[in-house]
C-alpha cells in the first residue's frame, strides 16, 4: 500500500513537472467552460421563450442544461485522457527507469496500481476544476445534486476505463505518439461500435450496444444508478489493469 | 553471498547466457569481464530480478531471486548501464522517491539520503534537476540510488563507462571503499579496471564463462614460465652468454638495444626466483645492471587469448613468447 502511494505520488508529480498536466487541465477547463456557457445561453433563451400560461412542462436545469454539457464533455475525454497515459510505461521504458522500478522490492501490481491511481488523481484534479461551474449553478438556481453526483461518478468510471486501457497500451510501445493514437482509436471504436447494430435488431444490436462505452454513460447523467453500467466500467478497468500486468510480465520474459 | 548455478537465458533461438555458475563471498568484489554483447548485462539483470532466467538458479543474500524476488531485491542495489534517473526530478526528490520504493523506513529516510549523498559526493547538487546533471554526476546519483537502502549486494553494470579519467579513478576508489560493507559485482570491458578493483574475475564470452580466477593467477596461468626483463650495459662483453650461464635460466632473448645498453627477455624455470643470482652474475662480470623487472602478461593479452580461440591455441603452443 505504501509503495502504491509512493508511485502514485511520483506519477502525479511528474505530470505537473511536464507541461502535460497544465495543457490537459487548461484546455479541458477552457472547452468545458465554452460548452457550459453555450448551453447556459440556450437554456436561458428557452426559458424566456416559454409561456408559463400554456402549461408546458417546466425546464429542468439538470436535464436540459447539464446533460448536454456532460455529453459533450465525454467527447472531450476521448481526446484528453489518452494523453494522460501515453507516457506512463513508454517513457519509463525509453529512459531505462523501468529497470529501477522492476528491480525495486515492489510487486508489478503495486507499480501498476500506483500508475493507475496517479493518472486517476490527475483526472480527478481535472474534474475538480469543473466543480466551480456546478457551484455557480447552485448559487443562481436550484439544481438537484443527486444527478450531478451520479454524473461525476459516471465520469470517473468512464475515465477510469480509458486510463486503465491506456496504461496497457503504453506498455506495448516506447513511443508516446503511438500510445496516444492507439488508445484514441481503440476508444473511438468502442464509442461507435453500437452503430453496427443500428441497422438490425436482436442479439447483435444488444451485444454491440452493451459493448459501446458511451451507451452506459447516459443513465448516469439522468441520475440513474444502474449496476449493469457500474459492472461494465469496473470490468473494463479490471481488464485494462489485468492486461497491463500480463504485458509487463511478458516483457520481462522477453527482456 | 551470491550464488549462481547453471544460469541460462534464451531469447527464442538465441542463447544470451549459457550455463553460467559462480559464487561471490561476503565483502568481495567480483569483476565481470567480457566484450560487448557477451552476456554481462543479461546475467546482471537476472541477478537483480529484472528478468527471469530460462534455466538455473540464482541466490542473492540467501534468497532465491525467482522464488522470493521482493526479499532478494530488498537486499540488492543495482546500477544499470544507464543510470535510471527521472529527468524532471531534482536529485533530492529522486532519492526520496527511491528510498520509499526501496523500503527505507520513514524515520531513517532523511538521514540515509544525507549520508548517501555525502558518500558519493552529490550533496552540492541536491536541488538540481537530474536532466541537468553532467554525465559524471548522473553516474554518481545512480550509485547513490543503488546504495540508498544499504543493500548487502551491489550490482554495478559498467560503473565507469563514459566518465573522464579523474572521475574513473574516483569511482574506482569509491567502489573499493564500499567493498567492506557490501558484496559487489561489477561489469566492465575495460581491463585495467578489473586488475585495479577486483579480487576475482569472471571472464565471459558469447554467454559462457571462460575463466574464473584472481587477476594475478590469470596472469600467471597464461605464462608457463616466469619472465624477466633485464637491461644491462654490456661494456663490450657478451651479456647474453653471461645471463644464459645463470642457473635456472632457460632462455635469453634480445629485445632492444640502444648503443651499449641491451634489453633482454629472460625466461626461467617455473617457481624458481633467479633475481639474486642474475643480478650478481651481471654485476660481477663487469656489466652495468640498468634495469630488472618481472614481465607480466597484461590482462588484455589474457582476455584476448581467452576470448579468441585462435590466439589461445597460439598461447598454448608457445607460452614463453606469447
Amino acid at each position: 500500500m505504501r509503495n502504491i502511494l509512493a508511485i502514485a505520488q511520483k506519477e502525479l508529480k511528474s505530470y505537473f513537472a511536464s507541461p502535460i498536466a497544465y495543457i490537459v487541465i487548461g484546455l479541458f477547463a477552457l472547452l468545458f467552460g465554452y460548452f457550459y456557457a453555450v448551453m447556459l445561453q440556450y437554456f436561458v433563451r428557452a426559458g424566456m421563450n416559454m409561456n408559463p400560461m400554456m402549461g408546458q412542462q417546466s425546464l429542468n436545469i439538470n436535464q436540459d442544461m447539464l446533460r448536454p454539457v456532460m455529453q459533450n464533455v465525454t467527447i472531450l475525454l476521448l481526446f484528453v485522457l489518452p494523453a494522460m497515459t501515453m507516457r506512463t510505461y513508454s517513457e519509463e521504458k525509453r529512459s531505462g527507469t523501468i529497470e529501477l522500478l522492476l528491480t525495486s522490492p515492489v510487486t508489478d501490481w503495486e507499480i501498476i496500481l500506483g500508475k493507475f491511481f496517479g493518472a486517476l488523481s490527475l483526472y480527478g484534479v481535472m474534474l475538480a476544476v469543473t466543480l466551480v461551474h456546478m457551484a455557480v449553478l447552485f448559487v443562481y438556481g436550484q439544481p438537484e445534486w443527486k444527478p450531478i453526483a451520479t454524473t461525476y461518478l459516471g465520469l470517473l468510471l468512464l475515465g477510469g476505463s480509458f486510463l486503465s486501457v491506456g496504461l496497457f497500451i503504453s506498455t506495448l510501445t516506447t513511443n508516446q505518439i503511438v500510445a496516444y493514437i492507439s488508445t484514441f482509436a481503440l476508444f473511438l471504436m468502442l464509442w461507435v461500435i453500437s452503430w453496427l447494430g443500428s441497422f438490425s435488431a436482436g442479439m447483435f444490436t444488444d451485444v454491440t450496444a452493451y459493448l459501446s462505452i458511451i451507451e452506459h454513460f447516459d443513465d448516469f447523467t439522468k441520475g440513474v444508478l444502474d449496476t449493469t453500467h457500474i459492472i461494465y466500467y469496473v470490468s473494463l478497468i479490471t481488464l485494462g489493469l489485468f492486461l497491463t500486468a500480463k504485458s509487463v510480465d511478458t516483457e520481462r520474459w522477453r527482456g | 553471498m551470491i550464488e549462481v548455478q547453471h544460469l541460462t537465458k534464451r531469447y527464442g533461438r538465441f542463447t544470451a547466457v549459457e550455463d553460467v555458475s559462480f559464487r561471490v563471498e561476503r565483502g568481495e568484489i567480483l569483476g565481470f569481464l567480457g566484450p560487448n554483447g557477451a552476456g554481462k548485462s543479461t546475467t546482471m539483470r537476472i541477478l537483480t530480478g529484472y528478468m527471469p532466467a530460462t534455466e538455473g538458479k540464482a541466490i542473492v543474500a540467501g534468497y532465491d531471486v525467482f522464488a522470493q524476488p521482493v526479499e532478494a531485491k530488498r537486499r540488492t542495489g543495482y546500477l544499470p548501464e544507464t543510470p535510471p534517473l527521472y529527468p524532471d526530478m531534482t536529485v533530492l526528490d529522486y532519492l526520496t522517491f527511491v528510498s520509499k520504493i526501496k523500503g527505507v523506513p520513514a524515520s531513517e529516510r532523511k538521514q540515509r539520503i544525507k549520508y548517501v549523498m555525502e558518500r558519493v559526493r552529490v550533496a552540492d547538487m541536491a536541488g538540481r534537476l537530474c536532466a541537468r546533471l553532467s554525465k559524471g554526476y548522473k553516474q554518481r546519483v545512480g550509485l547513490a540510488q543503488a546504495l540508498i537502502h544499504n543493500p548487502d549486494v551491489l550490482i554495478l553494470d559498467e560503473p565507469t563507462a563514459g566518465l573522464d579519467p579523474k572521475q574513473i579513478i574516483e569511482t574506482r576508489q569509491l567502489i573499493k571503499e564500499l567493498a567492506g560493507d557490501h558484496t559487489i559485482i561489477l561489469s566492465t570491458h575495460i581491463l585495467p579496471e578489473v586488475s585495479q578493483t577486483c579480487e576475482r574475475v569472471v571472464i565471459i564470452n558469447k554467454g559462457k564463462v571462460v575463466a574464473i580466477d584472481t587477476p594475478d593467477n590469470l596472469t600467471g596461468r597464461l605464462r608457463g614460465a616466469v619472465s624477466m626483463f633485464v637491461e644491462v650495459d654490456a661494456n663490450g662483453q657478451d651479456a647474453a652468454a653471461i645471463i644464459s650461464r645463470v642457473a635456472g635460466v632457460t632462455g635469453v632473448n634480445e629485445a632492444e638495444r640502444h648503443g651499449s645498453s641491451i634489453g633482454f627477455e629472460v625466461a626461467s624455470e617455473q617457481g624458481r626466483d633467479i633475481r639474486r643470482e642474475l643480478a650478481q652474475a651481471v654485476v660481477s662480470s663487469g656489466c652495468g645492471l640498468l634495469e630488472m623487472r618481472p614481465m607480466r602478461v597484461s590482462l588484455e593479452e589474457i582476455f584476448l587469448s581467452l576470448t579468441t580461440e585462435e590466439s589461445s591455441a597460439q598461447a598454448a603452443e608457445e607460452p614463453v613468447n606469447a
